[in-house]
């Protein structure tokens, strides 16, 4: 039993266990999720600091053999998404502190944010189908609940597409694992990868691969599958969702990538084209949904569903050098978006209102508001030194390698695209006067100002440091894509051959 | 048994699937129950339906006869009862919030209210 795979579930369990144990002492509650958060990104960097030595690591949880058992194994990509999703969460629990009230605190938004990360976690490091299936149920039910904390009359209504669309990709999702149980009997992805190609049924398997695809997409909200997204996600505070935009599409893409490397990577002669096209309507269609849009959150939002697009642009192309693209991307859009969700709600509880129209004068009043949310927004529109230029270059590079030329081409133009919408929440809510009829600011308490700016401050610095420490880090992601690209010591180390 | 199964299975599904598109808030409920159904019949139907053959070793053999029971495909969907139990328990109890506060039962009437 390795406990480096297990640490990352059992540290937020415990973490959930001990929120619900000290129930009602919300200081104690603080405490502990903080610490939970910590502890997850601590076991994160010490997993890839594992996995980068050592190569992929399994463990057979109740020791059973190979194909018997549940396994958990972590390669680069699994163990990059857990420590992202420990820096997602060190950041958002700080922000909690002052951001979410005692009323949500009351509902138990510390216990969900924990289980949450529990079951995200848990996705990331299983190996087995079914289990997978699991760990969604698990991070989905806790956003569910989560999203509609302190719901009032108008906002229940996005939540509820929110909740039966993913109902319905779950039903898929399900189908998908009973159909490829029954024609390979496993649900170990190793073993599906070896017994799928020799499975001899190409038709069902087409179809199975599109039922993946289908559910998968709904959660992950590509085109056209994005509707509940904007419909449900603006309901949220902004803590939330960062942690929402940080981790629960994102691992829908993982899911798409990891199957899709994995299990379908020998007999799909129409997915990658079918996945070049939606990774370009996704691009297109969000960007165009964030620029007509004037709130922030709704904006910011859309966004989410654009950024999405240049992820699944990696998954398309599948070769090593675009994979890599895609997780250096993964990193850089995760962290980007957490810190704009989060400057956009220091700028909402500073004024009260997420209008753009009605905000205005805070570059005068808040300048390091101003310059970190600045540092945020030019690194999702991907302008170097910052993460997010250099994550675009590495995509644009593979696609270009492998004759991708409308695609590259889309993605240019949804940066420009990007960088415009990023410019008017800069010129309405900073750069213009504020206007005549505008309230007062609340003053914030030293340490209420601490929790708020810290984690902005930490996600500003990380798109900063991961622009300017490209090398290393994309040598990382690189060798991640490469591992995805050809999985053939992941395979070996979950059934559990000996070299 | 084989076929009266598939064919269950998919009059389920196309059940679910009418529910579900229907504009009524209720009824939306009762199609995902039915969907959820469905796809843990399909696990069971998909998974191939053996009769009277155990799924255990007997003491003189080293492995299991050929044509056995799988006890697979019953642990799988016993978890996901469980676990669309919850989803669905949930769901009732937002769409019940809805109506109450709404009390509205038509989708279109829902969204121009908000």
């Amino acid at each position: 039993m390795n406990r480096l795979l297990v640490l990352p579930i059992l540290v937020p369990l415990a973490a959930a266990t001990l929120c619900l144990l000290a129930h009602r002492r919300f200081r104690l509650q603080r405490i502990i999720s903080v610490a939970g958060a910590g502890g997850l990104l601590t076991s994160g960097l010490l997993l890839l600091a594992r996995v980068q030595a050592h190569g992929p690591i399994a463990t057979r949880v109740g020791g059973w053999r190979a194909p018997f058992a549940i396994v958990l194994a972590a390669d680069l990509l699994s163990a990059i998404m857990v420590t992202m999703a420990g820096f997602v969460a060190v950041a958002v629990t700080i922000y909690s502190l002052a951001g979410v009230g005692l009323r949500r605190e009351r509902f138990g938004h510390h216990v969900l944010v924990q289980t949450l990360l529990m079951g995200v976690s848990g996705a990331y490091l299983t190996a087995d189908l079914f289990n997978l299936y699991v760990w969604f149920e698990i991070f989905l039910l806790s956003s569910y609940v989560l999203l509609v904390l302190e719901g009032g009359r108008a906002r229940l209504v996005g939540p509820i597409k929110y909740v039966v669309l993913n109902l319905l990709s779950s039903v898929l999702f399900l189908s998908a694992i009973g159909l490829l149980y029954g024609l390979t009997g496993t649900l170990n992805l190793a073993d599906l990868a070896r017994t799928v190609p020799l499975a001899g049924q190409p038709g069902l398997v087409a179809v199975v691969a599109v039922l993946f695809l289908v559910a998968f997409g709904i959660k992950a909200a590509v085109f056209p599958l994005f509707s509940w997204l904007p419909a449900a996600y603006p309901a949220a505070p902004p803590a939330v969702l960062a942690l929402f935009s940080g981790l629960l599409t994102k691992t829908g893409v993982y899911a798409i990538l990891r199957i899709f490397t994995l299990v379908f990577a020998a007999d799909t002669g129409f997915i990658r084209p079918l996945l070049v096209w939606i990774a370009g309507l996704t691009m297109v269609t969000g960007v165009l949904g964030a620029v007509a849009q004037g709130e922030i959150r709704r904006l910011l939002s859309f966004h989410i569903i654009s950024q999405i697009g240049y992820l699944l642009f990696g998954a398309a192309l599948a070769t090593g050098p675009a994979l890599g693209g895609a997780i250096y991307f993964f990193m850089h859009v995760i962290v980007a978006k957490a810190g704009l969700f989060l400057a956009g709600g220091i700028v909402e509880r500073l004024r009260g209102t997420g209008e753009l129209k009605r905000l205005g004068g805070l570059q005068r009043t808040r300048p390091a508001l101003a310059i970190l949310f600045l540092l945020c927004a030019l690194a999702l529109a991907g302008l170097p030194p910052l993460s997010g230029f250099w994550g675009k270059l590495l995509l644009f590079r593979a696609g270009l390698a492998e004759r991708a030329y409308v695609l590259v081409a889309v993605g240019l133009a949804v940066s420009v695209l990007t960088l415009f919408s990023m410019m008017k929440i800069w010129a309405e809510a900073f750069g213009k006067d504020r206007p005549a009829d505008a309230g007062g600011e609340p003053a914030l308490s030293a340490g209420s100002r601490l929790a708020l700016y810290l984690p902005l401050a930490l996600c500003a610095l990380f798109v900063l440091g991961v622009g300017i420490a490209a090398g290393p880090v994309s040598a990382l992601a690189a060798q991640a894509g490469r591992e995805l690209a050809s999985p053939e010591a992941y395979l070996r180390v979950v059934l559990g051959v000996q070299p | 048994m084989l076929t009266a199964l598939a064919i269950a299975v998919g009059a389920l599904y196309a059940a679910g699937i009418y529910l579900v598109l229907r504009r009524s808030v209720a009824k939306l409920v009762f199609g995902l129950a039915i969907l959820t159904t469905a796809a843990n019949l399909l696990i069971f139907t998909a998974a191939r339906l053996v009769r009277g053959r155990p799924p255990s070793v007997p003491p003189e053999a080293t492995a299991v006869p050929a044509p056995h029971a799988d006890p697979v495909p019953q642990a799988l969907i016993l978890t996901a009862i469980v676990v669309g139990f919850g989803a669905l328990a949930f769901a009732v109890v937002l769409i019940r919030r809805v109506h109450h506060s709404h009390g509205a039962d038509d989708f279109d009437e829902l969204r121009s209210e908000s």
